[in-house]
């Protein structure tokens, strides 16, 4: 049951005025924010079961325990996991990402190997590869994408070659919006044994996914981008990759027995949960995920199709209005980027926040994008569960508002 | 509509002072807010040595400090609230030495701009100063 009223009602966030006006919080991209039911079971969690997991026999300990591995469990079948060892909990896409280059990267990959991204990614599916890359000696390729940030699918054919180890691509592209097909890719790679990671950080929030079509071997998200808390996030890979990886971070919880001159890791995925996680948050990211289960995650991708649809048509019938990335809805999802002639996004950004409209502004974390693209900034609105057609309106007034404000001498 | 978009920071943004390119600069830098992808460069050119002063042995440091800025361009792109700095900034310093222009704090610019910022705009109105300062510290 898709509801926007009784969704709305959730959100006590939503009942804040900014400036005086009732908040219009398009950021989501950047995070979204959490449901009452959330911010309950984070209270509940600290009144009523809080203890360290893995380790106390005593009532509390069994409690937080059983609590962190039923999200654990929420969180694989949410994705379309074969078990919930498949699930690492990590602080967020970045750990996620890091995770496997520092594991999987440095210890599979070899001088000379390569691997390929895209040149739309987020900095945090670009970085890690960039310093794993002048530690080990890897060659980075680059698969290009057009104006409206379309991978050239025929080019990252031919990118592949024997010395193709990994290829990694952002499924939703948190600048444009536009929907990969990785499941296209997952399909070709199958058969050339090349690693496939996804970064879902804008995907699985948004949209109904499950690991076997996308046929992956990594995925990654975070908590706070899908009505979760910040400081968690999962790391999906296949079982028999993770029991070949050595451990991330060494220290407690990671470990089966400690010598003083060695140590034998734990079973996956403990293996690579190193020191006491955040156990409250966890629970909190499985509350979302029940959240979001109970929304139908088909109904959650088909508001944001409405509103996005809605959102573009209007801004496309405002002069000196351009727009960065599909026009439609057919591969685009959540994240509209614009610029208005002659303002600059940072004074859009301010004048919005005024009027209670949260929007974002710069570079959104993707700078050779924008390189690509030849921008230097962007303003960007992103929608969600509890965003209506109403909160588009004022969107809209308010650009015309500041359009007006900006153009007079 | 807005405090910090006062008629005086909108007149600065929409006409900017001392806003081009100049040729035979003493010195230039560019920089580049990668937070909201601002870019701007500063070229000034400052007036010659007193030649009293240039006769005297080991006094170059001193001699350098206070040369005094005869003309000052900036260019680039960026929001309202830089470029007004930027161009209120290039106002303020025309005829300062090097030794006053180090001198000049985020208060002065807060005071110069007239208005108050939060942290995230304080970094768009303090880039001509950082960029100024640094401008400054490349002439020999």
């Amino acid at each position: 049951m898709f509801d926007v009223v009784s969704i709305r009602n959730d959100f006590p966030i939503l009942k804040r005025k900014i400036n005086g006006k009732p908040l219009v919080y398009l950021d989501n991209a950047a995070t979204t924010q959490k449901p009452k039911q959330v911010i309950d079971a984070l209270v509940s969690y600290y009144e009523n079961h809080n203890a360290n997991i893995h380790r106390g026999i005593h009532t509390l300990a069994e409690e937080a325990t059983a609590m962190y591995e039923e999200a654990r469990e929420k969180i694989a079948k949410f994705i379309g996991a074969r078990s919930s060892k498949e699930i690492v909990f990590v602080r967020n896409s970045t750990e996620a990402i890091n995770l496997v280059a520092y594991s999987w990267g440095r210890t599979f990959l070899n001088r000379g190997d390569e691997i390929i991204l895209s040149e739309s990614e987020h900095h945090s599916n670009l970085v890690p590869w960039q310093i794993l890359s002048s530690e080990k000696g890897l060659k980075l390729r680059f698969v290009g994408v057009d104006e409206n940030g379309y991978l050239e699918i025929p080019k990252l054919e031919k990118l592949i070659n024997k010395r193709t180890k990994l290829i990694a691509i952002v499924h939703v592209s948190n600048v444009l919006g536009t929907i990969n097909p990785v499941e296209k890719i997952g399909k070709m790679l199958h058969k050339k044994g090349v690693r496939f990671l996804v970064d879902g950080a804008q995907s699985v929030p948004r949209m109904p996914i499950k690991v076997v079509e996308l046929n992956c071997d990594f995925l990654v998200a975070s908590s706070h981008k899908m009505l979760g808390p910040t400081g968690v996030g999962f790391l999906y890979a296949k079982e028999e990759l993770l029991k070949e990886m050595p451990p991330f971070l060494g220290g407690g919880d990671m470990i089966k027995a400690v010598y003083l001159d060695h140590s034998k890791w734990n079973d996956i995925p403990y293996k690579f949960e190193a020191g006491t996680p955040d156990i409250a948050g966890s629970i909190g990211f499985g509350k979302a995920i029940d959240y979001l289960t109970s929304l139908g995650m088909e109904n959650v991708f088909m508001h944001e199709k409405k509103l996005t649809d809605y959102a573009l048509r209007k801004l496309l019938e405002i002069r000196d209005v351009t727009l960065y990335g599909p026009e439609d809805t057919a591969s685009k999802t959540g994240v509209i980027s614009f610029n208005i002639k002659g303002i600059h996004p940072h004074d859009v950004a301010q004048s919005l926040d005024r009027e209670g409209i949260a929007v974002r502004s710069g570079f959104h974390c993707a700078m050779p994008l924008h390189q690509k693209l030849k921008l230097s900034a962007t303003c960007r609105a992103s929608f969600y569960i509890y965003n209506t057609f109403e909160e588009i309106d004022k969107l809209i007034i308010g650009i015309d508002k500041l359009r007006t404000f900006f153009s007079k001498s | 509509m807005d405090n910090i978009y006062r008629e005086v920071i909108l007149d600065h943004y929409k006409n900017p002072r001392n806003f081009g390119k100049m040729q035979k600069a003493n010195a230039s830098y560019e920089e580049h807010n990668p937070l909201c992808g601002d870019k701007i460069i500063i070229q000034v050119k400052l007036n010659k040595n007193d030649p009293g002063l240039s006769n005297l042995s080991n006094k170059s440091a001193f001699i350098r400090q206070n040369r005094t800025i005869s003309d000052i361009r900036f260019s680039g792109e960026g929001c309202a609230i830089s470029v007004a700095s930027a161009s209120m900034l290039t106002e303020f310093v025309t005829g300062k030495s090097i030794k006053d222009v180090a001198k000049i704090t985020t208060k002065d610019i807060l005071n110069m701009l007239g208005i108050k910022l939060t942290p995230t705009r304080l970094k768009c109105a303090l880039l001509p100063l950082e960029i100024l300062q640094k401008t400054l510290t490349l002439v020999k």
